[in-house]
């Protein structure tokens, strides 16, 4: 399953010029607003036809502008999940979820909608109508709605932003699941950085109508240069670690992996479980001796890779931490007093307590597709 | 009470304004859908044209709609001529010409209706059906159509409502012949001619006047009902 796109596109004073491939469970078009997100995404939905470019996904072309090919939405089979969920609103939910199934060919209706209503937890809500649901119940049955139509693809267009933090946190591990159960590849826009790295395997980070950078997530997250202001205080490294043990007493949970041990608030979570760990690069203190009597927990050895300054006067500095690379974010103070240069080696601080639940808890299941 | 009592051939006038009503409403109700979609949903080269012309005959006096109907679907006329030719089809000095004069006059009514509430659907639930494989057609069917329903119904009944006083065009177009072409209004106005008609003329006011609340409270019922299914 691969989603292969390039695509020009002009509209009024924005071009967008974008090509990407993706093989990856989660390929999140990550970028400020205006970059070309959502143009993009709806290109891969067909609700916009490109003046220039080809779309495909698996072997099938959607859009060849030289060949003059272009599949209409309706015959494209490719779920999308809107920010506002657009749920029909003379329609019970068990009438919208029943939607697009009615128009799936018989031979290719592989959704079980059994399966999918307990999925998204919403076998309760069958009888309602769209306004009588919640914000994030809303947002829950959209996603079946689009999943009950045996999709190829899913297409998920900010389907968090318009709803508050307590909501977001109770659709996140909807998706979670989705991504690691549904095995259908989804292409998800979001212009949050917590978002992305929580959910994605690959990421196409787009910036005024161009692809900025693309690859794994753990790769493009560290390219802070290319995160909006707002953004870049959120931007670090993101680490794969398994469970090897948990701390009752002190409600901890003991992570491994090369670059070394970390101690984390509980993560719910079986040993030997993979974790995802966001470590924000403001979160990440620097040591040229082995810290004595310190209370953060977490120290990493390493050696400083690279060195980038941005143009608000503070550095980013790479650690590598057993080929895990770490991002570190000091003033420039810092680094010339500890005279930091490449090849030095140095101790990463992280303090447990700047895991918050949003950039911890983040398991990642099932083999890779 | 005696007065009250209906004529057999008043008894005509109001079954025949009733049918002819109807009809009119009914037949022009597909091609009022389409118009209103058209001008609600898409551009094109003559928009403003096709707008002016379909409220034309709201601007219009009635007698010059009557006459040019009489001008282009009379026996001579060249739309006319051609259907009792081809198909049989005759509308001059029959029910089915008052009923034809009848939706062109109701026609403007039932569009406005039918494309303010289509213009207040979003398009984006139409998009998110068709990214579910509703082909458009299938769209306007599941989406569209029922959530334009309480529209539909206002325009049908303002349509019918318009249908039952038309008087002018009518009149002109296919004249008052009792039991064919004698609606309502013309069997009042053939009354108020005759000296002693005033009895009759107010028999039929108040029989128009029932029609109009009936049709006036079955539609507000009706709206409530397809209102409380879709948007409670």
């Amino acid at each position: 399953m691969g989603v292969d796109v390039a695509v020009r596109h002009r509209l009024g004073n924005f071009e967008l010029d974008a090509a990407f491939q993706s093989k990856g469970r989660l390929t999140a078009l990550f970028g400020p607003s205006g970059s070309g997100k959502t143009s993009l995404i709806n290109i891969l939905g067909g609700l916009l036809k490109p003046q220039q470019g080809r779309v495909a996904v698996d072997a099938t072309v959607f859009v060849d502008t030289e060949r003059h090919v272009f599949v209409p939405t309706h015959k494209r089979r490719i779920g999308y999940v809107f920010q506002d969920a657009r749920l029909f609103p003379h329609l019970t939910v068990a009438q919208n979820l029943g939607y697009g199934r009615w128009f799936t060919p018989a031979r290719e209706r592989t959704a079980q909608t059994g399966l999918i209503v307990e999925m998204l937890g919403i076998g309760n809500l069958m009888a309602r109508r769209p306004d009588a649901l919640s914000g994030g119940e809303k947002q829950r049955v959209a996603i079946g709605r689009a999943l009950a139509c045996s999709p190829r693809l899913l297409l998920m267009d900010e389907p968090l932003a318009s709803l508050d933090d307590a909501r977001k946190a109770e659709i996140l591990p909807y998706i979670e699941r989705l991504r690691d159960e549904a095995r259908i590849p989804i292409v998800y826009v979001s212009h949050s950085i917590a978002e992305v790295a929580r959910l994605a395997d690959d990421i196409v980070m787009l910036e005024r109508g161009r692809v900025a950078a693309a690859g794994p997530a753990s790769q493009v997250l560290l390219r802070t240069d290319l995160l909006a202001d707002q953004e870049r205080i959120e931007g670090g490294a993101i680490l794969e670690m398994s469970i090897v043990g948990q701390d009752t007493d002190y409600r901890m949970t003991l992570l491994r992996s090369a670059a070394g041990d970390m101690r984390v608030p509980q993560i719910a979570g079986a040993n030997g479980q993979t974790v995802r760990l966001r470590l924000r690069a403001r979160d990440v203190m620097l040591a040229l001796k082995e810290p004595q009597a310190i209370s953060g927990l977490n120290i990493l050895r390493g050696k400083v890779t690279a060195i980038r300054e941005d143009a608000s006067g503070n550095v980013d500095v790479t650690v590598g931490c057993g080929g895990q690379p770490i991002l570190a974010r000091i003033t420039r103070l810092s680094r010339d007093r500890l005279a930091i240069k490449p090849g030095l080696p140095v101790y990463a601080i992280v303090k447990s307590v700047s895991f918050d639940r949003e950039a911890a808890a983040l398991a990642m299941r099932g083999p890779e597709t | 009470m005696d007065w009250l009592r209906l004529s057999p051939e008043e008894w005509v006038a109001v079954g025949l304004s009733i049918k002819v009503a109807t009809v009119a409403m009914i037949a022009s109700l597909p091609a009022g859908i389409f118009v209103a979609w058209l001008l609600a949903r898409r551009d094109f080269w003559g928009k403003s044209l096709l707008n002016g012309i379909v409220h034309l005959p709201l601007i219009l006096p009635p007698v010059v709609t009557g006459y040019l109907l009489l001008l282009s679907f009379g026996r001579r006329g060249p739309i006319g001529s051609f259907l009792d030719q081809c198909c049989g089809i005759v509308f001059s000095f029959r029910w089915t010409g008052a009923a034809l004069a009848c939706a062109i006059m109701a026609f403007p009514l039932l569009v406005r209706a039918i494309r303010l509430s289509m213009e207040s659907v979003d398009p984006k639930l139409e998009a998110a059906a068709g990214t579910l494989g509703a082909n458009p057609v299938w769209v306007f069917a599941t989406v569209t159509l029922p959530l334009i329903l309480p529209g539909v119904i206002a325009g049908m009944i303002l349509s019918f409502a318009k249908a039952m006083g038309e008087f002018g065009a009518t009149i002109t177009f296919v004249s008052n012949i009792p039991g064919e072409t004698q609606t309502l209004p013309s069997a009042i106005y053939t009354f108020t001619q005759v000296p002693g008609g005033d009895t009759g003329a107010l028999r039929l006011t108040l029989v128009s006047i029932a029609i109009a609340m009936a049709a006036l409270f079955a539609s507000e019922a009706m709206a409530r009902h397809v209102g409380r299914r879709i948007d409670p």
